[in-house]
C-alpha cells in the first residue's frame, strides 16, 4: 500500500509541474486560489475519521472544526476563484492594436 | 440494499476518487486561458463534490449530524467571504482560506493520533505521515494566519525580528518539533508530546513570518500554498486516500512553482526571504557608497502630462501597488479609455512581484475591466518600451529601478526589471520622493526623459483624464 502511494505522490507531482507551468503570470491569483480549494479536499480526512468508531467528545469536537474548516476552504475557495474568473472573460474587449507594430 | 452494498465496495470508491482527480488536473490545465479558466475552475468543483459524494458512501458509522454541523459552519462562513471579498483584499483572503486548510489538516491528525491511542498497532509509515502533516498543517496555520493579519494591517507590516538570534531559535524550535516526532514514531503513546509537537510548529509558524516584510508577501503566501497541499499530500498517504495524494501534491506543486517564480522576479533566494529582513546590514551600506544621487528630478503637471499622452501612439501604463492602495485602478481605466479614443495603444507593464500576490495587480485590473489582451508580462513587453511614447508609471518603483541593471551595488541588482527608461518619456505619478521599500533611490526619477507627477495616484489620473478632455 505505501509503495501504491508513494507511486502516485510522485507522479501526481510532476502532473503538477506539468499543468501548473503553462498557466501565464496573469491568472496566477486565480491560479493560486482555485489550487487552495482544492487542498481543501482534507475534509475527505476529517470525513474519514469521524466515521471511524472510537471518537470521543473531544475527538468529534476537533473534527467537527476540521470539517468546517476544510468547507471553508473547498466553497469559499472555488466561489471567489470563479468570482475573479468571470472578471477575465467577462468581454472578448476590442482587438488590441500595438500602434508602434507598424514602424517595427 | 444490494446496491448500498456495490456503492460501498472499494474498487468502485477508488473508481469515484480517480474521476475526481481527474477532474482536477483536466479543470487546472483550463487555467492556461481566460476563455476555458472559468469552466477548469467549476470542473474542479465538480471533481471535488464527487470525491466528497465517495467520502460519505464510504463511511460507516454515524455522527451524520456531526458532519452536517462542520459543512453548515464552513458554508456559513465561506461563502459570504468569498462573494464579498474585495479584490483588494484578495491575498489575505486567500492567506486566510489556505490557513484554514492547513488547521483542518494538523486537527486531523490530532484526532487520528487520539483515536488509534498514539499510533498503536498501526504501520510506521502512518505514523510518519501523519505527524509529518501535523507539523506543515500547523506551521501553515499559523503562518497564515499571520500574514492575513500582516495584510490585513491588523500586525505592522514592517519585519518583527529576534534579531541576529532569529535564525538559531528557528532552527532550535523546529528541532523540538521533529524531536517530538520522532519520538513518537520511536514508540511514545504520550499525547503530551503531540500537543508539545503541535506547539512547537505553532511557535515556527509565527517565527517565520513575522520577520517578513509586506513587499516579501508574495513569496509567502506562495510558499505557505505549497505547505498545506504537501500536508495534504501526506494526510493522504496516511488515510490511503488517493484523491487527497493527487490533490495535495498538485497544489504543493503550483505553490513552489510560484514561490521560485516571485523569489526570481526579486532576485532573492527563498531562504533569505525566510531569514527575514531586507539581504542585511552589510548589502544595504555597500548600496548606499554607489547609488548616490546624480542631477535632478523634473517636476511637470497634468496638463502637461495630458498633451503628452494625447499625441503618443503608444502608452505603457505601469501599474504597481501604490495603485492598488490608492484604488486608482478605476480611474487608471477612465483615461486609458479616452486614450483608446483618440487612437492611442495603451497597454499595461505588470512585473510578477507588483501586488501583495503572485498576478494581484491582473485580478485589480480585470476588475476595472481592463481587457486580458493589454495585460502583457514583464518579457513580453519589455522589448516594446523602445518604441512606447510614454510610460506612465503609477506607484511603482522597485520595480523600475535602473540601479537594477547598472549599480552592482545596489541591494536590488540582478532583479528583472521593466524597462521604463527606455521609452522616449517617462511620467511617473509619486506621492512623494519616499524611496521605496528597498529604502533605495531610484535613479529612474533623476533621468533627462522622466518627468514627476507628484500626488496621490487616483487624484493625478482623474486629473489626467479632465485635462485630455480639455484639448
Amino acid at each position: 500500500m505505501l509503495v501504491t502511494n508513494l507511486t502516485i505522490l510522485v507522479l501526481a507531482g510532476f502532473v503538477g509541474f506539468a499543468v501548473i507551468s503553462k498557466v501565464p503570470n496573469t491568472l496566477h491569483t486565480p491560479l493560486m486560489s482555485g489550487t487552495n480549494a482544492i487542498h481543501g479536499i482534507v475534509l475527505l480526512g476529517g470525513l474519514l475519521v469521524i466515521g471511524l468508531s472510537g471518537n470521543g467528545a473531544f475527538n468529534k469536537v476537533i473534527l467537527v472544526i476540521a470539517i468546517a474548516f476544510g468547507t471553508i476552504n473547498v466553497v469559499g475557495g472555488f466561489l471567489v476563484t470563479d468570482r475573479m474568473l468571470e472578471m477575465f472573460k467577462r468581454k472578448p474587449g476590442p482587438p488590441p492594436p500595438p500602434a508602434a507594430d507598424k514602424d517595427a | 440494499m444490494l446496491a448500498t452494498t456495490f456503492l460501498q465496495q472499494a474498487d468502485f470508491l477508488h473508481v469515484l476518487y480517480i474521476v475526481a482527480f481527474a477532474l482536477f488536473i483536466y479543470g487546472l490545465s483550463g487555467l492556461t486561458g481566460p476563455r476555458t479558466a472559468v469552466r477548469g475552475n467549476r470542473i474542479a468543483a465538480v471533481g471535488m463534490a464527487i470525491a466528497v459524494i465517495a467520502t460519505l458512501l464510504a463511511r460507516g458509522e454515524g455522527n451524520w449530524a456531526l458532519i452536517v454541523i462542520g459543512v453548515a459552519l464552513g458554508t456559513a462562513v465561506g461563502v459570504p467571504a468569498a462573494r464579498r471579498v474585495h479584490m483588494t483584499a484578495m491575498p489575505q483572503m486567500v492567506a486566510l482560506f489556505n490557513g484554514v486548510g492547513g488547521g483542518a489538516v494538523f486537527l486531523i491528525a490530532w484526532a487520528e493520533f487520539r483515536n488509534t491511542g498514539g499510533y498503536l498497532g498501526e504501520p510506521t509509515y502512518f505514523a510518519v505521515f501523519s505527524l509529518f502533516a501535523a507539523i506543515i498543517g500547523s506551521v501553515s496555520f499559523w503562518g497564515s494566519n499571520i500574514a492575513f493579519g500582516k495584510l490585513q494591517e491588523l500586525l505592522p507590516g514592517r519585519p518583527i525580528t529576534l534579531g541576529r538570534s532569529q535564525q538559531l531559535v528557528n532552527a532550535l524550535v523546529a528541532a523540538a518539533a521533529v524531536a517530538c516526532a520522532v519520538a513518537i514514531v520511536a514508540g511514545s503513546h504520550s499525547q503530551l508530546l503531540f500537543i508539545l509537537m503541535l506547539i512547537a510548529a505553532a511557535v515556527l509558524g509565527n517565527l517565520v513570518v513575522l520577520p517578513i516584510g509586506g513587499a516579501d508577501m508574495p513569496v509567502v503566501i506562495s510558499l505557505l500554498n505549497a505547505f498545506t497541499g504537501l500536508s495534504a499530500a501526506a494526510t493522504g498517504v496516511a488515510l490511503n486516500n488517493p484523491a487527497l495524494i493527487v490533490a495535495g501534491m498538485i497544489v504543493g506543486a503550483s505553490g513552489s512553482i510560484l514561490t521560485n517564480l516571485m523569489a526570481v522576479a526579486m532576485n532573492r533566494s527563498i531562504p533569505a526571504i525566510i531569514a527575514g529582513g531586507f539581504g542585511g546590514g552589510g548589502v544595504v551600506a555597500g548600496a548606499t557608497g554607489a547609488g548616490e544621487h546624480a542631477g535632478t528630478v523634473r517636476s511637470t503637471t497634468a496638463a502637461d502630462v495630458a498633451v503628452q499622452l494625447a499625441y503618443a501612439r503608444q502608452v505603457v501604463i505601469v501599474p504597481g501597488y501604490g495603485m492598488a492602495v490608492a484604488q486608482a485602478q478605476h480611474a487608471v481605466r477612465e483615461l486609458a479609455k479616452a486614450l483608446e479614443a483618440r487612437g492611442v495603444g495603451v497597454s499595461y507593464a505588470i512585473h510578477p512581484v507588483a501586488g501583495r500576490m503572485p498576478g494581484h495587480m491582473n485580478v485589480l485590473l480585470a476588475e476595472a475591466d481592463v481587457p486580458y489582451e493589454q495585460l502583457r508580462e514583464m518579457d513580453d513587453i519589455n522589448p516594446e518600451f523602445a518604441r512606447t511614447d510614454v510610460a506612465l508609471v503609477i506607484g511603482a518603483n522597485d520595480v523600475t529601478n535602473p540601479a537594477a541593471k547598472t549599480n552592482p551595488g545596489s541591494p536590488i541588482y540582478g532583479m528583472p526589471i521593466l524597462d521604463v527608461e527606455d521609452a522616449n518619456s517617462v511620467v511617473v505619478i509619486k506621492r512623494s520622493m519616499n524611496p521605496g521599500f528597498a529604502g533605495i533611490d531610484n535613479e529612474l526619477y533623476t533621468r533627462p526623459n522622466t518627468a514627476m507627477l507628484f500626488g496621490d495616484a487616483k487624484t493625478a489620473v482623474s486629473e489626467l483624464t479632465a485635462e485630455l478632455a480639455n484639448i
